[in-house]
């Protein structure tokens, strides 16, 4: 089905871990307001999560904006599915729906 | 290159009738807004599908000619 070669890759990064951040830089070097967001509110909220710097790889910067029909980054994916970006996943932390989202996926570090 | 407010405003109104939306202008700068859209029409709807909706009402210019729109998304009371 995936006419974008990417999609494979994609498909790999967010199906190997349970929890992916694509973001622009590093949790330690973030290069953006709003990834630096999400990287925080995800060790806040204490989950292992793996993260992927789309400024170091063009294809992955563009291909996951058409792979979720989302036009912006940074992008989060829990369990393979697209779960938000800065807004979503600020307005689910505030609500408590992301703490859920994760206890029940059974992600929450002990 | 920047939007104005209204451009912003006009074009999500284009896409989705009868919505209220309220831009606000974030640092003055024409790059940095924040947006709440009440729509009826979001009824039903998960967030994201909400969001997306709004996003293409923009035609393209999200993540391009506008760097940042803080989004927000309700249904009218």
């Amino acid at each position: 089905m995936s006419e974008n070669p990417v999609f494979d890759r994609i498909k790999d990064y967010v199906t190997k871990d349970d929890v992916v951040l694509f973001m622009k830089g590093t949790p330690i070097f973030p290069q953006c307001g709003f990834s630096s967001v999400v990287s925080q509110v995800l060790q806040h909220v204490g989950v292992d999560f793996e993260t992927y710097n789309v400024l170091e790889d063009m294809d992955i910067r563009d291909g996951i904006k058409a792979y979720s029909d989302w036009p912006t980054i940074p992008q989060l994916y829990v369990k393979g599915e697209f779960v938000g970006g800065c807004d979503i996943i600020k307005e689910m932390f505030e609500s408590g729906e992301l703490q859920q989202l994760f206890a029940d996926s059974g992600l929450t570090k002990q | 290159m920047a939007m104005i407010a209204g451009e912003i405003e006009k074009l999500i109104k284009e896409d989705l009738p009868g919505a209220d939306v309220r831009i606000e202008d974030l640092r003055g700068d024409g790059d940095h807004y924040a947006a709440h859209v009440i729509y009826e029409g979001f009824r039903g709807l998960s967030r994201i599908k909400q969001h997306q909706m709004v996003y293409k009402s923009l035609k393209g210019r999200m993540g391009g000619e506008l760097h940042a729109l803080a989004l927000q998304t309700s249904l009218p009371d």
